[in-house]
């Protein structure tokens, strides 16, 4: 009998064989799969009890996680003082989703990420429970205090707005705040039927509470996008920013009956201007005027150097592209052909001239072109997250800034746009923006949502306000977006007026140091 | 019965030192296990470590002495590997107690303590295993009856769809777990005897020697009887593993692979026609096909299992680190999924290599057993072993379908955990009656060359 008992016993070898090849297929080839499968309330669950890495802000956590005794063992908490304040940038943690800095450096917090995979083994060999990284963000507290703070005390309870803070040479965001904003404690708390309900009425909320401004909300940039076109008539080498600039009360641009007008700025009047009077006075016919002569290909061109039409941040999930129009829909109907797209039309060229037709930017992309203008033309990928840490505070990475554009503009163009800017802030309509001692360039905007104007019942336009300081080695370039002021009169609504002191303060915050 | 290593001229030697030094490897496991748990989930040591690593230390050290007493020439291996798989278990055992909120692992010890009891009794009532051959009858009709007891209306208990449980007061009990220790001494008693009829008549189809018409009747009675399993008692483990096992005994007895063939025929031919008429066949390979189309109900526990082995990887979370209680039944069925997730792969292929050495060591018994009734027993007895680990593990690893069998000696659960140790015992007693050096005649009648070609049978002592 012993020949099929050896036989037996290789049967059993192979059941054994196959056994331990399956283990292996599901615990080695396809952990990953499953690991990251949503379903999985497993992963969810562990790395909501865990210890999480602190998100540090200079040397103070905005989140951090505290020893909890419910059936977690830790809970996350943001600290009250700049709870509302950084939430748009921190998230918030749930059990099975997180949002923000949250989201985007959960390896990271978690301690699953590859670079903590030595501290991990040290904590493994040691017996000590695995601990998250921290992440330091690029943020300066007193920047972003300023910007949050200038939204709330200018817009009113109701207002909604953002302000972006760049870096310009580096491209570190310094100050990125969304108004209004939400407290990340009442989602974060373990109490799972109470952060439900602050969720719907959050979500619920009409002014979108839960939305960061900064990179989600695409708007007409109006005259802020000046900037772009006047960037476009320079780089084509037939403007100057000493040369006279074509003006005029009103322009009519080929192919359509619409007027295009100045909003009553006498200045802009004469058929020529200087270059600094239109960009003072933010001339609409000039800049029309300049759009149609450069063209819509070399202004997308322009605006995509800018970083238009593309996104740019790595370290915040949700980024929406900023539109300058590639083309418009033919309808279907039409007679010669119809369906596909067709170029802009010249009348559709001067329109997002100055900032209308289809042309939309988030806060972020503003803070962009500012940014790149102010640092000689030259466009940094901007970034949240300066650092990652060991939890015992070692460095283990840190970011090194990145050129998105070697010369979105050349450093000639760069320096002429500083000049037009800086008179705008000396001479013109972003006055409010100055400081003393300081040179500082500037821009207003004011983007009118419909037709009509203010007193003839329309909406309220969107204010915009975009500057950077000192002019010559600029060290900070803000972006403001005013989207609701409800609690103000629908004239006193203009870019200069609420978007310029906010500048200003986000300014004074950083070049304070 | 070709090579006796006895007749080669190769004499075992006992090693019960080697036994007792593999035995304190699995002491350490096991208490060590069970420190772990307590470091990893409260940051302590267990209060009562040494009043528990005492007690296992005590019911080792006494399966140690019976065996070095009573089955001196036993194999080494068995034991320590069956004592490290058991404290194993009771440590995971005891881990899932600590998120549960559940005192498992204290009834567990009872039932281990119970089991080497019976192990060390085994082992001293039964001086020679061939005194087994004498029940082949009676153990079958027992077999049959426990099978049957679950059946009866208020003793029987259906847990989660199969009706394989006997309910006496407080305690539950699985009487398949006993049946499949006497069907192998059933089939072991009937085969010896019946193998030369089953194993010379037949004819010859195509490379393969087909069995006599009127010589399958057992096989079908077998069929039938794992069928009745499947159909009355919704068991699909015990039905496969008793069908199993039959056929590899059949196959072992007559040396006749066209049992096999039969015997494979009648298992796909049930299976399909099973699969078509009973949906809960239906639903078992559909969640085998794709666990997660029902991820939520039907597919949960698979689902949930898979994500714990993912979870644990190449060394595991840790002990206290992972979250088995999401499983259901994980003390159980699906004991392997925890150590899979808290120790990681490393660890299941260490379980694997275990069981894969008891299979070993069994079917060893089996080759150098001396007699066939030894060599079937043992050799059932590694095909159930064998087979039950195979269909548990790989229906909780999705390598087949899930059926519901315990992990032997790990999952948690007293009917089998007896049963598994007195088959431990029979199997010492196997290999210590085949290890055994035979009695020195050839100094007597050294002269006499018919009695040296003779082989040399120990006379079956009485029965105490």
């Amino acid at each position: 009998m012993n020949k099929p008992i050896r036989a037996v016993s290789i049967f059993c070898m192979f059941l054994f064989l196959a056994l331990m090849a399956n283990v292996t297929y599901v615990q080695f080839w396809k952990s990953d799969d499953y690991n990251t499968d949503p379903r999985n309330a497993r992963v969810a669950e562990a790395s909501y009890s865990r210890e999480r890495g602190q998100i540090l802000v200079g040397d103070k956590p905005v989140a951090e996680s505290k020893k909890s005794d419910d059936r977690y063992k830790y809970l996350r908490v943001y600290p009250e003082s700049g709870a509302r304040m950084f939430a748009p940038i921190t998230g918030y943690l749930q059990l099975g989703s997180q949002t923000g800095i949250e989201r985007s450096q959960n390896a990271v917090l978690t301690g699953e990420d590859p670079q903590l995979f030595v501290t991990r083994l040290v904590d493994l060999l040691k017996g000590d429970t695995a601990q998250g990284g921290n992440v330091v963000l690029t943020v300066d507290p007193d920047a972003q205090k300023a910007a949050f703070e200038g939204l709330r005390d200018t817009l009113g309870p109701q207002g909604e707005g953002s302000v972006v803070a760049i870096q310009p040479k580096t491209g570190r965001i310094l100050a990125m705040a969304s108004y209004p904003s939400y407290d990340p404690n009442e989602l974060a708390t373990h109490d799972s039927a109470a952060a439900s309900e602050a969720y719907q009425a959050l979500d619920a909320d009409e002014r979108e509470p839960l939305l960061n401004r900064a990179l989600r909300t695409r708007l007409f940039p109006g005259s802020t996008f000046k900037l772009v076109t006047a960037a476009a008539a320079i780089e084509s080498g037939k403007y100057h920013s000493g040369d006279d600039v074509p003006a005029g009360a009103s322009y009519q641009p080929p192919g359509t009956s619409h007027q295009i007008g100045n909003d009553g700025r006498g200045q802009c009047s004469p058929a020529k201007v200087t270059f600094a009077t239109a960009m003072e006075w933010s001339c609409n016919t000039t800049f029309a005027r300049l759009a149609v002569d450069v063209g819509p290909e070399k202004m997308r061109e322009q605006a995509e150097a800018f970083g238009f039409n593309s996104t740019s941040l790595l370290d915040l999930q949700g980024q929406v592209q900023s539109v300058y129009p590639t083309g418009v829909d033919v309808p279907e109907d039409q007679d010669d052909g119809g369906g596909g797209t067709r170029e802009l039309s010249l009348a559709e060229t001067a329109q997002t001239g100055i900032g209308q037709n289809t042309v939309q930017s988030t806060p972020l992309q503003m803070a962009m072109v500012t940014a790149a203008i102010a640092n000689q033309g030259k466009l940094m990928r901007p970034y949240l997250v300066d650092k990652v840490q060991t939890a015992g505070f070692n460095v283990l990475r840190t970011t090194e800034p990145e050129v998105l554009n070697e010369s979105a503009v050349s450093a000639e163009t760069a320096g002429e746009l500083t000049e037009l800017l800086v008179s705008t802030v000396t001479d013109g309509t972003a006055s409010p923006a100055a400081i003393p001692g300081v040179s500082v360039a500037g821009k207003t905007g004011t983007a009118q949502r419909g037709d009509t104007v203010c007193n003839a019942g329309g909406k309220p336009p969107y204010a915009w306000f975009v500057s950077f300081a000192p002019a010559q080695d600029a060290e900070v370039a803000v972006a403001v977006m005013i989207e609701e002021a409800p609690d103000r009169a629908c004239s006193e609504i203009a870019g200069g007026q609420l978007g310029g002191p906010i500048a200003k303060a986000v300014m004074e915050a950083v070049l304070k140091k | 019965m070709a090579t006796n290593s006895a007749l080669m001229g190769f004499v075992h030697r006992r090693r019960r030192g080697a036994e007792l030094f593999l035995l304190v490897l699995a002491l350490i496991v096991g208490i060590g296990a069970y420190a772990a748990v307590g470091l990893g989930v409260d940051g302590e040591v267990p209060t009562n470590l040494i009043g528990y690593g005492g007690w296992l230390t005590l019911l080792v050290v006494a399966a140690h002495v019976a065996v070095r007493i009573v089955a001196p020439y036993a194999d080494p291996v068995l034991l320590p590997v069956v004592a490290a798989l058991n404290g194993l278990g009771l440590a995971i055992i005891h881990r899932i107690d600590l998120a549960k909120d559940t005192g498992l692992a204290s009834q567990q010890l009872t039932w281990m303590t119970l089991g080497v009891v019976l192990f060390v009794g085994t082992l001293i009532v039964l001086p020679d295993h061939r005194l087994l051959a004498r029940f082949t009858y009676t153990s079958g009709l027992t077999a049959i009856a426990l099978l049957i007891l679950p059946m009866i209306p208020g003793l029987g208990t259906q847990i989660n769809g199969a009706r394989i449980w006997i309910s006496l007061g407080p305690f539950s009990f699985q009487p398949g777990e006993i049946a499949k220790m006497l069907l192998v001494i059933t089939f072991a008693g009937y085969l010896v005897v019946h193998r030369d009829a089953l194993a010379l008549a037949g004819r010859r189809v195509v490379f393969v020697d087909l069995p006599r018409g009127r010589d399958l009747g057992p096989i079908l009675m077998m069929w039938v009887v794992s069928l009745g399993i499947l159909v009355l008692q919704r068991d699909l483990g015990s039905s496969l593993l008793f069908f199993g096992l039959f056929l590899v005994m059949l196959y072992v007895a007559t040396e006749r692979p066209g049992w096999l063939v039969v015997g494979a025929l009648l298992f796909f031919g049930g299976a399909a026609v099973a699969f078509r008429i009973f949906s809960h066949v239906q639903s078992r390979v559909d969640i085998w096909l794709d666990p997660f189309a029902d991820a939520d109900s039907s597919g949960y526990q698979l689902v949930q299992a898979l994500y714990g082995f993912a979870w644990g990887g190449l060394v595991g979370r840790g002990l206290g680190e992972g979250m088995p209680q999401r499983v259901p039944y994980v003390e159980s069925d699906f004991i392997l999924a925890a150590i899979g997730e808290e120790l990681g792969l490393t660890a299941v292929m260490a379980v694997l290599l275990l069981y894969g050495l008891v299979v070993e060591r069994a079917l060893r018994a089996a080759l150098i057993s001396r007699d066939g009734f030894g060599k079937l027993v043992a050799t059932g007895l590694a095909a159930v072993f064998a087979l039950q680990v195979f269909v548990v593990i790989g229906g909780v690893t999705r390598l087949i379908p899930l059926t519901g069998l315990t992990t032997p000696f790990l999952s948690y659960g007293g009917s089998s955990l007896v049963a598994n140790w007195v088959i431990i015992a029979i199997l010492l007693r196997i290999s210590d009656q085949a290890r055994r050096p035979l009695p020195d005649l050839a100094a007597d009648d050294a002269a006499d060359p018919d009695d040296q070609a003779t082989q040399v049978v120990k006379v079956m002592p009485e029965w105490r």
